[in-house]
């Protein structure tokens, strides 16, 4: 199996892109402008980050929804810390906002790997307690810049490269995609190198055999549920630096758009298949093209109408894809 | 006398009051292929899954290499060399052959991390062992169900077991892949690999074993060298009782138009011209090995298959079998060959697996006739000779034969003319098939039916059919006289043509 | 003779439960909110808003029943209001009164919209489910994404306000002291019940929830059926969302988000089989009457909103523990 088959569907997705990419750079040529390509990587990163962790649950033959309200929850509480204790520094918030997702994720996994239930009914269970406790109990207020740490703010606006607009506004690529890239280089270890990662896979092939070969699946799935409320925690947080705000209100129907990219990605929510590389060009797919509408001179009220689109594209072209597999 | 290599001595094992296994005494001995039959709920499986350290004995001793073992957990089964092949084999279907052979032993190494070029090495070397190639980057999900069957076996293999115990391995295989499973299992044993071969049918377990030991109802009924047992003496050790073989005699009635005519049937790249007439009356059995496309045809008759070609009659009426819909409406029925994933509603009451298809036919202004349903309902269950008379209880409570009789029944329910049965007997007991044949025999004496049994069982279709045809590579190859045939000549033409 | 006695209540054990849930949360509050809980404006408005929730709650158990799931119903539910509230101020004006005092003519053209946008996309979900063979949860997570976005290209964001009179009677309106919403609930809630129980597209239903291959082989319509069922999910979203618009006369393609969550839930405890096979019309009511009494209980007490939804949270977890507790293996 060559490396560039049609057969993979991460090839399909690479040229699709860049087709759109084309496309969209003929309605306007604008597309093509560093300060547009650095903005389109930068908003790459916290759907990236989110995805990744989604991928690995939809590999192990789940769902999650809860993610968004596990980030807001991380970032918000993180922050309202970091304000009260007159708490400074980069990674110590950081390791604390991945671990409130960690926890969170960890009951996720306690409710579908000890209760056998859905994971689907689970995350929004999971979604709509820890919203609500959180805007009922923590507070509804946003933290504007004026409060926001120093740190996180600086931390968040680090660029690798920074260059003078014209007018003398300056424009950088984010050092945030660094994150994004590392994150995505260690999950595809993960999921390829570690023999937890091939259980995940395993795991969402054919649960029982994974059980008799000697995999422990309730290891798997506190992993699996862990990492994706890890992830989500410290992108919330990261969300929170790059935008210079804490909102606890943020992050509403972010799922779908995550859940969109990682289906485009080519991983299926039956489990077993999905790979890092797929979802990554799934999520540049759907920033890129929510983005450029704006370039495309169309109204930004489509952008629903476009993910949804995406969504049915994707898990249309899938579903045909799993069902010849199956029939051969 | 060296000591066999695993040896339990008066065994009992009992789950929740109910005595599975009752002073059982059964010993392997190294290098060889035993037989462990019986029927379903005789104790078989309780039996392997001692061995295998997944059930505790309450009573007896178990005995390896003579030593006694106190406790045995599936850990320390495998590490006694005990590896089981269960019926699904266990395997990913997700993920490459290569995988699938290297992952179990990667983690019972407590590896954390996967070398992707060990994997394959190892991969080889197994695959290599049994003498077979498939390609180890190929998804295990494209692979027939034989080439899946030599991957799990080449995947016990790998952790250099000393016994090897399958669980119904020929289930889904067609005759001459059976060949091959044994003519490998021969060489596993040559390597001085015990194997314990648990099956009830009957032929193979002779073919196969040196020594067979047939469970009834948690004890051992017989016990010895294959050459002491054939069929009759297997059937009474199993089943307690005796069943005469006799082959279905049929009376044709003149003038009447035959019930099925296949003109040119055909199905583009599956199924070759097919041209053939079935009678009410008739029983006709349809054999072949895989690929032959013998449920393919059973599929397009039932409507399943809409780009056919060729003409369909039905007594004598041209009909369009372009949707199931179309195909019932036409009187064709059709029992599909895994009872459990294809035709039964499990969880569902045995009154409404019986009713599935005849509710439209039960409504009257828009509601169902719910009193109407009932007795119908219980009519059938008497009439199946099902055992319970509670309609109400879930269809999952019923034995295989009863619940085949269910699934029997719901087409009786409706006009069905003609009767397709894939398999009807696959994992039923002795004791039941028997039954099943005799209803499908009076079925089509009495009922006025036309039958067509697709099965693998050769014994099955020469004793229960009256005519039997041959299908190879999606043609009909042959069609013969059933009283003029032995399943032995049947074995004969379907290896002539593989 | 006693059998069909047992029978009965071995069928109805969890609707047993959650009566006893009822009776016990009215306990709860009328002990903790004596004064206010028990009064009637506070059951009668209960009768109000209820209604809609119930409405989506016995759409998603249908789709439930069938081993899928409908994430769409709040999108369809405020495409419908949206539309019908364009025609009406088109028709009518977007205030005064040739909006307010539109006759029942127009006002039952704006239902038959509202009522035509649900059937019509629930039939694209139900293409999507049954044809294309998407998964429910991505093809109705999908759709109402596209639902939703329709609403909003249409108003370019804020609410709707202003419907006729007519219109909010339906939401707002008492017939011999009884709301209409409640009434248009009973109504559906009937026909549903009967439509799942005494026929043999309702049994369909569940036989394709229980195991969708083995209803292909029995000859079951399962395309036709599921495309139905998506038909009438929609439908009844569309009904939710008529209810909704009235009883606030307005329509915005964002309200009611957290309905979704809700519904989810009331259908999960009326003891609904998110896997397919098992759910009834009776156990979405109760368990509607359960939450809705937590609510307004906890409401009185002064919980702010956010907290009855992480309240809402909890219980669907706590619910999916009891039924793990209830059906482990003994």
């Amino acid at each position: 199996m060559s490396f560039l088959s049609l057969r993979r569907s991460e090839t399909v997705i690479a040229l699709v892109l860049i087709a759109a990419m084309v496309l969209i750079g003929l309605i306007n040529p604008a597309f093509w402008s560093l300060s547009n390509l650095f903005s389109l990587a930068r908003s790459n990163v916290i759907v990236g980050l989110m995805a990744l962790g989604v991928l690995v649950v939809m590999i192990s033959g789940g769902i999650d929804v809860s993610f968004p309200a596990f980030a807001v929850a991380a970032m918000y509480l993180t922050i309202q810390a970091m304000l009260a204790w007159d708490w400074h520094g980069v990674i110590g918030p950081f390791a604390l906002a991945s671990a409130i997702g960690l926890a969170l994720g960890l009951v996720n996994a306690f409710f579908v790997s000890g209760l056998r239930m859905i994971p689907l009914i689970v995350t929004l269970g999971t979604a709509a307690a820890v919203r609500g406790a959180l805007l009922g109990l923590v507070g509804t207020s946003q933290i504007n810049i004026d409060r926001m740490p120093k740190e996180l703010i600086a931390f968040g606006n680090t660029t690798l490269i920074d260059l003078a607009g014209p007018g003398g506004t300056h424009f950088g690529l984010s050092a945030m995609i660094v994150a994004y890239l590392l994150a995505a280089v260690l999950v595809h270890l993960f999921l390829t190198r570690t023999l937890l990662g091939r259980g995940v896979f395993a795991l969402g092939s054919a649960a029982e055999a994974a059980r008799r070969v000697g995999f422990n699946p309730t290891t798997i799935v506190f992993a699996v549920y862990g990492l994706a409320g890890a992830l989500a925690g410290f992108a919330g947080l990261l969300h929170g630096s790059m935008i210079w705000l804490a909102n606890p209100r943020d992050f509403v129907g972010v799922e779908l758009d995550v859940i969109a990219a990682v289906v485009l990605g080519g991983a299926s929510i039956f489990g077993g298949r999905g790979s890092v590389l797929g979802t990554m060009l799934g999520v540049f797919m759907l920033v890129m093209v929510s983005n450029s509408l704006i370039l495309m001179h169309i109204a930004t009220t489509w952008q629903r109408i476009v993910v949804g689109g995406i969504i049915i594209t994707a898990t249309t072209v899938t579903a045909l894809r799993d069902r010849r597999q199956i029939a051969q | 006398m060296t000591a066999p290599l695993i040896e339990l001595r008066d065994v009992s094992k009992s789950f929740g009051g109910v005595r599975a296994l009752a002073g059982v005494s059964f010993a392997i001995g190294r290098g060889e292929i035993h037989c462990l039959a019986g029927e379903n709920g005789s104790g078989k499986s309780t039996l392997i899954k001692i061995i295998a350290g997944v059930h505790r004995p309450d009573a007896g001793t178990l005995r390896i290499d003579g030593r006694a073992v106190a406790t045995l957990d599936p850990i320390t089964a495998i590490g006694h060399g005990v590896q089981v092949i269960y019926q699904d084999f266990s395997l990913f279907p997700a993920l490459t052959v290569a995988e699938n052979l290297a992952l179990p032993s990667e983690v019972r190494a407590r590896r954390r991390l996967v070398s992707w070029s060990g994997v394959r090495k190892l991969a080889r070397a197994a695959l290599a062992r049994l003498g077979v190639a498939i390609d180890l980057a190929a998804t295990v999900e494209t692979l027939t169900t034989a080439e899946r069957q030599l991957v799990a076996i080449a995947r016990a293999l790998m952790s250099a077991p000393r016994l090897l115990i399958m669980d119904e391995p020929t289930t889904a295989l067609t005759g001459r892949e059976v060949a091959r499973l044994f003519a490998i299992v021969r060489d596993i044993q040559a390597q001085g690999i015990a194997v314990l071969f648990v099956s009830h049918k009957l032929r193979e377990m002779l073919e196969i074993s040196e020594r067979i030991t047939v469970l009834r109802n948690g004890a051992v009924a017989a016990a010895g060298a294959a050459d002491g047992f054939d069929e009759v003496a297997l059937t009474r050790a199993m089943t307690g009782q005796d069943f005469a073989a006799q082959s279905y005699r049929w009376m044709p009635h003149a003038g009447r138009a035959a019930r099925l005519e296949l003109r040119g049937l055909a199905l583009p790249g599956v199924l070759a011209p097919i041209d053939t007439t079935v009678e009410a009356g008739e029983i006709v059995g349809i054999t072949g090995l895989l690929g032959s496309g013998r449920t393919d045809l059973a599929l397009t008759l039932f409507g399943m298959r809409p780009h056919y070609h060729g003409e369909i009659r039905i007594d004598g009426t041209p009909v369009a079998l372009r949707s199931v819909a179309a195909a019932i409406n036409a009187g064709l029925a059709y029992v599909p060959e895994d009872r459990l994933t294809e035709g039964l509603f499990l969880t569902q009451s045995i009154h409404r697996n019986l009713l599935a298809t005849s509710y439209d036919a039960m409504t009257r202004h828009f509601f169902i006739d719910f009193a109407r349903a009932r007795a119908a309902a219980d009519a059938m269950m008497a009439e199946m000779q099902i055992t319970t008379r509670n309609g109400d209880l879930p269809v999952a409570a019923l034995s295989g034969g009863n619940q085949q009789r269910v699934l029997i029944g719901r087409w009786l329910m409706g006009k069905a003319r003609i009767l397709i049965l894939n398999g009807p007997t696959v994992g039923v007991d002795v004791g039941s098939k028997a039954g099943i044949h005799e209803r499908i025999r009076e079925l089509a004496r009495e009922g006025d039916l036309a039958v067509l049994l697709i099965s693998d069982d050769l014994p099955e279709i020469v004793q229960t059919c009256n005519r039997v045809l041959v299908m190879h590579r999606g043609r009909l190859v042959e069609e013969c006289d059933a009283a003029a045939l032995t399943d032995t000549a049947l074995a004969e033409k379907l290896k002539a043509l593989a | 003779m006693l059998k069909p006695i047992r029978r009965a209540l071995a069928i109805d054990a969890n609707l047993l439960q959650l009566v006893l849930l009822v009776l016990l949360i009215f306990a709860l509050m009328t002990a903790l909110v004596p004064d206010k809980f028990l009064r009637p404006y506070n059951l009668i408005s209960i009768t109000y808003i209820a209604p809609e929730l119930g409405l989506l709650a016995i759409a998603m158990m249908v789709a439930m029943l069938t081993g899928g799931i409908d994430l769409s119903v709040i999108g369809i539910a405020n495409l419908g209001g949206i539309l019908a509230g364009l025609f009406f101020h088109a028709y009518g004006g977007t205030r005064g009164s040739g909006l307010a005092a539109m006759g029942a003519l127009p006002v039952g053209a704006g239902i038959a919209i509202a009522v035509a946008t649900g059937l019509v996309a629930g039939a694209a979900n139900g293409l999507l489910i049954s044809r294309l063979r998407i998964t429910p949860i991505l093809a109705t997570l999908g759709s109402g994404q596209v639902f939703t976005g329709i609403a909003l290209v249409l108003t370019g964001g804020p609410a709707i306000v202003g419907f006729p009179d007519g219109w909010t009677m339906i939401g707002n309106g008492a017939i011999a002291g009884v709301a209409v919403p409640l009434l248009v609930l009973l109504a559906l809630a009937g026909a549903v019940a009967l439509l799942l129980g005494r026929t043999a597209f309702g049994i369909s239903l569940v036989l394709i929830g229980t195991n969708p291959k083995a209803a292909v082989f029995a000859g079951l319509r399962t395309r036709r059926a599921l495309l139905l069922t998506y038909v009438l999910t929609g439908g009844l979203a569309s009904v939710a969302g008529i209810l909704l618009s009235g009883r606030t006369n307005a329509a915005k393609s964002d309200y009611g988000i957290s309905y979704l969550l809700q519904a989810v839930l009331i259908a999960v405890l009326g003891g609904t089989d998110p896997a397919g096979g098992r759910g009834s019309v009776a156990g979405v009511i109760v368990a509607l009457l359960a939450l809705m009494l937590l609510a307004s209980g906890m409401q009185l007490m002064r919980f702010s909103n956010f907290l009855v939804d992480a309240v809402w949270g909890v219980f669907l977890l706590a619910s999916i523990a009891l039924n793990a507790w209830r059906t482990r293996p003994r």
